[in-house]
């Protein structure tokens, strides 16, 4: 039995999973990825080992993605997060055409083909409005958690209209509406709305085209869903593992690579190496 | 002069001979900056270099000296100054760094320039006009806007031959009739025919050199790295526009770049993707943003850049020698038009593009700094997209604001626009197979 990992390495998490050549997921980790990204990689990498039960060395080939990607030191080759997620949402959903990927730092609108190859994508720019980074300045302001930012703002019945596309400014915008008496959950859930306005925007430069899959960290974000599904006019596919969809695209890739040249084993490797 | 015979000496020398003229130019007005001579201020879509010569001005290209600022990394330092001074943030960045220039006597890293006694520009672009007025208000110089009529149906020009055309001609003709007198005027030189003749002369052999310089490019492999090596190119080409020493630089470039076609000699040792660029450089990063493609074996064939920033020259227009003034107006007509088309109506030119220097892929580059080249990309990319499904790259930063410039972001984008084009090419091979 071949075995395959990805580790994504993102500029808030970092995501490993490993596949076995039925293309199933038998280990999976995810950690902070911290100021030190060459360990946060090892240290993703080690626990889902850990998890699966499996030796480094069993473990034939290795896909680096995310913004760390190179410094998956490990790793056997590096590919974009942009084709990870595309690949790993086509894996999950097969009628995806269209993917967003919501991330800490950037949200990423990917069109791709029925094998989930990129046919086209978008990023946010320099800035990080509509981002993952945007709901944390959000759940630092009002001193809510963040994975209790989406069920209170599903309670919300009077959004706001967040107006501000700067993330810093976004805290103070939030206070403001604090001081003039608006409800937290209205509050909240016009944050929601205004992160789904801009990632829409973002789809719509790529052309969207059902079915949309919403990958990434905020996928989690229940109110995060509904809020964009409002937004496009359709419901887009969540998976429970829309968390790990860039590392599960690694992992992908890596199988397709041992497949497909039978490359000699880490071991063996490092074995002619010696 | 022409250095001719062997690959060492052919090979290279347009970098070689680009580079010394620009050292000479900056030596040239740093003297007449020092001496107190003042020179004409002029932008490169439309700058009538040709005719400011007849009048001995040294021509001073702000756009050129604010982007030397970048390559030498320290606009932030012009960028920072002139928004202490004022400023905002979201005004085009070359403004700027010629406002700090200006408040620092004209001191650059290049040298220093010398204040303008007159300042020529045309319509090509907005802020030109505006740019203008701050040396207007700064210097008390005269300033000369000339209207150049842009294409006036959906993409559609007049030609000459055209009623509209030869109206259109005969209104630009009568402006530059307008401008000799002012400029002898401001100069105190009398306006020499022959000598416009000469300088047009020259700038003949120039459009005719650039003209052929861009086309050696179907060639493959490409003879030359229309974002790199190109903006040496281009910057002769404007710098020294209609001057002997631009005519010698373009016969010395087409002898180099055909001798590179003939014998096989191209810009990168495995070409593997041929892109075009469209937009303006991100000259922040210059040397690196190229190695994000050249590293993937992309190299750019051609560039909207190198078209619409020449004023048109891509064209290759030939003045009638015969007919100076009315010639001169011809040309500035067709070619800034042109210019402005390369800016506004960019989907059919860069179809062509595509075709006919065998592209794989196109790399736009809208920049925060230049409302006027980059709004429409957008648009631009998502009707060829549509219409032939040429694969893309959308990736923003600017062209000399290193606060808005992400190496990171742009590596992404590059690498995951190159994964694209790899899994394209594989998908096409199977098809044939």
């Amino acid at each position: 039995m071949a075995y395959a990992a990805g580790v994504d390495v993102g500029s808030t998490q970092t995501k490993a999973i490993i596949i076995n050549e039925a293309r199933e997921i038998v280990g999976r980790s995810l950690t902070d990825t911290g100021a030190n990204v060459v360990m946060a990689a090892e240290h993703a990498f080690r626990e889902a080992l850990g998890n699966s039960d499996l030796r480094e060395e069993e473990v034939e080939y290795v896909v680096g993605t995310g913004y760390g990607r190179y410094r998956v030191t490990f790793g056997n080759m590096q590919i974009t997060e942009i084709s990870c997620h595309g690949r790993g949402a086509v894996h999950m959903f097969p009628g995806t055409r269209t993917v967003v990927d919501m991330g800490g730092q950037d949200t990423k609108a990917i069109r791709v083909s029925e094998s989930g190859e990129i046919v086209d994508f978008c990023m946010n720019d320099k800035c990080a409005a509509g981002t993952g980074r945007f709901l944390g300045a959000a759940s630092s302001a009002l001193d809510i958690p963040l994975d209790q930012l989406g069920p209170t703002a599903l309670r919300g019945e009077r959004p706001v209209k967040i107006t501000t596309t700067c993330t810093v400014f976004a805290e103070s915008e939030v206070l403001s509406w604090l001081g003039k008496g608006k409800k937290i959950e209205d509050i909240l859930l016009g944050v929601h709305q205004s992160i789904a306005a801009r990632s829409a925007g973002l789809l719509r430069r790529v052309g969207v085209e059902d079915e949309v899959t919403f990958t990434g960290g905020v996928a989690r974000n229940v109110a995060m869903i509904e809020t964009l599904n409002e937004r496009l006019g359709l419901d887009v596919n969540v998976s429970e593992e829309s968390h790990f969809m860039g590392a599960i695209g690694a992992a992908l890739f890596a199988l397709d690579h041992i497949l497909s040249s039978r490359t000699p084993t880490r071991a063996a490797t490092a074995k002619e190496g010696a | 002069m022409a250095e001719t015979g062997s690959v060492d000496t052919i090979v290279g020398r347009g970098n070689r001979d680009g580079a010394r003229l620009f050292r000479e130019w900056f030596t040239e007005l740093t003297e007449a900056a020092e001496e107190d001579r003042r020179g004409a201020y002029v932008f490169v879509m439309g700058s009538f270099c040709e005719l400011l010569r007849v009048f001995d001005f040294p021509i001073v290209f702000p756009e050129i000296n604010s982007l030397q600022t970048a390559v030498r990394h320290v606009a932030h330092e012009y960028l920072d100054e002139a928004e202490d001074y004022g400023y905002s943030p979201d005004i085009c960045g070359y403004v700027k760094a010629d406002v700090a220039t200006q408040l620092r006597g004209g001191r650059l890293p290049m040298g220093r320039i010398p204040k303008p006694a007159v300042a020529v520009f045309t319509n090509a672009c907005n802020t030109y006009i505006k740019w203008a007025e701050i040396w207007e208000r700064m210097y008390g110089i005269p300033t000369f806007a000339l209207d150049i009529p842009g294409s006036r149906t959906a993409g559609g020009q007049t030609w000459p031959g055209d009623r509209d055309f030869e109206n259109d001609r005969r209104y630009v003709e009568a402006q530059i009739r307008e401008l000799i007198p002012a400029l002898e005027k401001v100069s105190g030189v009398k306006f020499d025919i022959d000598k416009l003749r000469e300088t047009m002369g020259h700038q003949n052999t120039m459009s005719r050199g650039w003209s052929r310089v861009l086309k050696s490019n179907e060639n493959r492999p490409s003879v030359f790295n229309a974002l790199s090596d190109g903006t040496i190119f281009l910057g002769v080409a404007n710098g020294f526009r209609g001057a002997p020493e631009g005519a010698q630089y373009f016969d010395d470039l087409v002898e180099e770049m055909e001798y590179k076609a003939a014998n096989g000699i191209g810009t990168l040792t495995d070409e593997q993707y041929r892109l075009i660029f469209v937009g303006v450089p991100c000259y922040t990063i210059f040397r690196r943003f190229n190695e994000l493609f050249t590293e993937w074996g992309g190299t750019f064939v051609n560039s909207t850049y190198l078209w619409f920033a020449s004023g048109g020259t891509n064209l290759g227009f030939q003045y009638d020698l015969e007919n100076p003034i009315e010639s001169l107006a011809h040309g500035m007509l067709v070619s800034v038009r042109d210019a402005m088309d390369s800016m506004f109506f960019q989907s059919d030119i860069l179809a062509e593009m595509v075709d006919s220097y065998h592209g794989d892929g196109i790399v736009y580059h809208p920049i925060k700094s230049c409302r006027t080249v980059s709004t429409g990309l957008a648009d631009c990319r998502r009707k060829l997209m549509e219409d032939r499904n040429i694969f893309s790259l959308f990736v923003e930063s600017d062209m000399m604001d290193k606060r808005v410039v992400s190496e990171a972001q742009i590596k992404n984008r590059v690498d995951a626009f190159f994964e694209g084009l790899a899994t394209r090419r594989r998908q096409a091979a199977m098809a044939a197979e």
